[in-house]
């Protein structure tokens, strides 16, 4: 049996949850293997019935009142007990901050496998192997879980299509697992979740997004980028290495740290398209890369690209915009 | 307070890969290696709270001889002394093995806080922070913009999606994975780099009994999801090229 853990927060449910059920269906059809959706949580009834849509055995529910706050002691100590009642073969999960934060210890905890950040299977060999990207998506390696199991994989967010899932032809059964868990061993104390600043701009609503990465070399030619922008009625965005280098705010970020946008037009610039980068923009309709290196990830997501110097690209281009 | 940062040591962004014969590791004598950016985080923030706490900041690497020179820069940043796993197997080791190794060179030293980055930019794994903490018997939290220290209770400002944040409180010693651009980095002076030469590195090896949860099958260039149209050209006639192809065929641009 293939196990999928749901994320959700306060009875809403994280639609990466879809795509990892997509990866589970794969990963069940090649191994003949069936999948059970556990959903962790204080209060988690909409979130399953939400779920048994998709083409699943079951759900199941694991309701205890040290799940919520969430807390890396008590979904490790809830887990390791419904993991070990039910016994999957795979344990499944979406590559969220929450899963990084518990999915390491929950492994160690049992001693197995965890395979992070899985962009896809490959299923022809006697064994499944989950392919992840390394280097900063310089080189893809097909990697196998060692030891035995359950095997622990995580899903980058986008490896898999919401729209890709299977549904069932009825709603799949949903039943209660009750776990034991002493909230005394739960150390973190977490606050509520606050939002910095009030986002002055939403980058989710902008048609065209100029987008700039280290390859802008400094601050001052951050205005060269703006002038592009101005030229093509785009907003301005950055990489992470640019906003925590202060020369634009954090809320021109883009990435899985940053906000998620989906423009017409994203041109990049200079920006090499590290993983967490690309999550936050490759629902782009049209990205254009500039970039020097030939063989950046950006280009592999990028619809035009040019290779060269975007100090000399850029302002022929602000001069063929006005023509 | 005693404080540990866990460094390692990946290849230089501009590095260009290029794979060993049997295709499942890169060829490790053409890399130029440089100091894990998150890491290089963690060493900062370890460096301002000594500086607000006192105590002393211990460098914590796993990896080959040529780890030394991150080593060095550490201690070169004001690090007071390094404990150095050495084994040739680290080069490649997933996270089970690395924080494995890591744990048993620093249980006894009994560290009040340890720091390293939220991942490597090398097999990026986004693990050994938290294995670590498991290992010690320690909390943790990931992804760590803020830390403030008040006698032996934590509380840190941990980031979540989209923007998001959260305060989370725990107990001392506990372990922290921290997330780049919490501060900013300093570099090694003069002066620090000639007293890191008299700093002590501790040797360590690696216990008896650590084996890796996951094999590399293979490693290979990406292969390319979407067909990019390159254009080339003159910067000129590539921009007029684009504009024109941005107009006329993605019909994104007016």
């Amino acid at each position: 049996m293939i196990l999928v853990i749901a994320e959700q927060r306060e009875g809403k449910l994280n639609r990466a949850t879809w795509e990892t059920i997509v990866g589970a269906q794969q990963l069940a059809a090649a191994l003949s293997s069936d999948i059970t959706v556990l959903v962790p949580g204080a209060s988690v009834g909409s979130v399953a019935a939400e779920l048994a849509a998709a083409q699943v055995k079951e759900v199941v529910t694991v309701e205890h009142a040290a799940l919520e706050p969430y807390t890396p002691d008590g979904f490790t100590a809830a887990l390791q007990d419904a993991i070990g009642q039910l016994a999957p073969s795979h344990v499944l999960l979406p590559h969220t901050y929450q899963t990084r934060d518990f999915a390491p210890k929950l492994a160690a905890r049992l001693d197995r496998a965890l395979l992070t950040d899985v962009t896809g299977i490959k299923t022809a060999g006697s064994e499944p192997a989950f392919v992840r990207p390394m280097f900063q998506g310089k080189l893809t390696a097909d990697v196998v879980p060692q030891g035995p199991a359950p095997h622990f994989v995580t899903f980058q967010i986008g490896a898999y299509r919401v729209d890709q899932v299977a549904k069932g032809s009825a709603p799949a059964p949903v039943r209660a697992l009750s776990v034991t868990v002493d909230a005394s061993v739960i150390r973190e104390k977490p606050e509520a979740p606050f939002q910095q600043a009030k986002q002055a701009v939403d980058l989710s609503q902008a048609e065209r997004i100029v987008s700039v990465g280290r390859g802008i070399k400094e601050q001052a030619n951050i205005a060269l980028a703006q002038q592009l922008a101005d030229a093509l009625h785009a907003e301005i965005a950055a990489s992470r290495p640019i906003c925590d280098a202060g020369w634009l705010p954090m809320e021109r970020q883009v990435g899985s740290s940053g906000q998620t946008v989906a423009p017409k037009l994203y041109l990049a610039l200079g920006i090499s398209g590290a993983i967490q980068h690309l999550v936050g923009m490759k629902g782009s309709s049209t990205v254009v890369a500039i970039n020097k290196d030939p063989d950046a990830p950006i280009f592999e997501i990028a619809d035009y690209g040019i290779v060269g110097d975007l100090f000399e690209i850029v302002p022929a281009i602000i001069e063929a915009v006005k023509q | 307070m005693k404080i540990a940062v866990c460094i390692k040591q990946v290849p230089t962004r501009e590095w260009q890969p290029r794979l060993n014969d049997d295709k499942t590791w890169i060829r490790d004598q053409d890399a130029s290696f440089e100091m894990n950016e998150p890491d290089a985080y963690a060493l900062e923030e370890a460096l301002r709270l000594k500086e607000k706490h006192g105590g002393e900041v211990v460098v914590c690497s796993a990896g080959p001889a040529r780890v030394a020179q991150v080593i060095r820069e550490a201690l070169a940043r004001g690090a007071d002394r390094a404990i150095h796993v050495e084994d040739d197997g680290l080069a490649s080791a997933d996270a089970f093995t690395t924080s494995g190794a890591l744990a048993a060179a620093m249980q006894d030293e009994k560290f009040d806080l340890t720091l390293t980055g939220l991942q490597s930019d090398d097999q990026g794994f986004a693990q050994v922070g938290v294995i670590l903490a498991e290992k010690l018997g320690q909390p943790h939290a990931t992804i760590i913009m803020e830390v403030q220290i008040d006698g032996a209770a934590l509380r840190v400002k941990r980031e979540l999606e989209g923007g998001w944040f959260q305060w989370v409180a725990m107990p001392l010693p506990a372990v922290l994975t921290i997330q780049s651009g919490i501060n900013q980095l300093r570099y090694a002076t003069l002066k620090g780099i000639m007293a890191a030469k008299k700093k002590e590195i501790r040797k360590a090896g690696v216990p008896a009994g650590l084996s890796g949860k996951q094999k590399i099958a293979s490693l290979y260039v990406p292969e390319k999801g979407k067909k990019t149209q390159l254009i080339t050209g003159s910067p000129s006639e590539a921009a007029k090229e684009l504009v024109r192809r941005l107009r006329d065929e993605a019909r994104v641009i007016a």
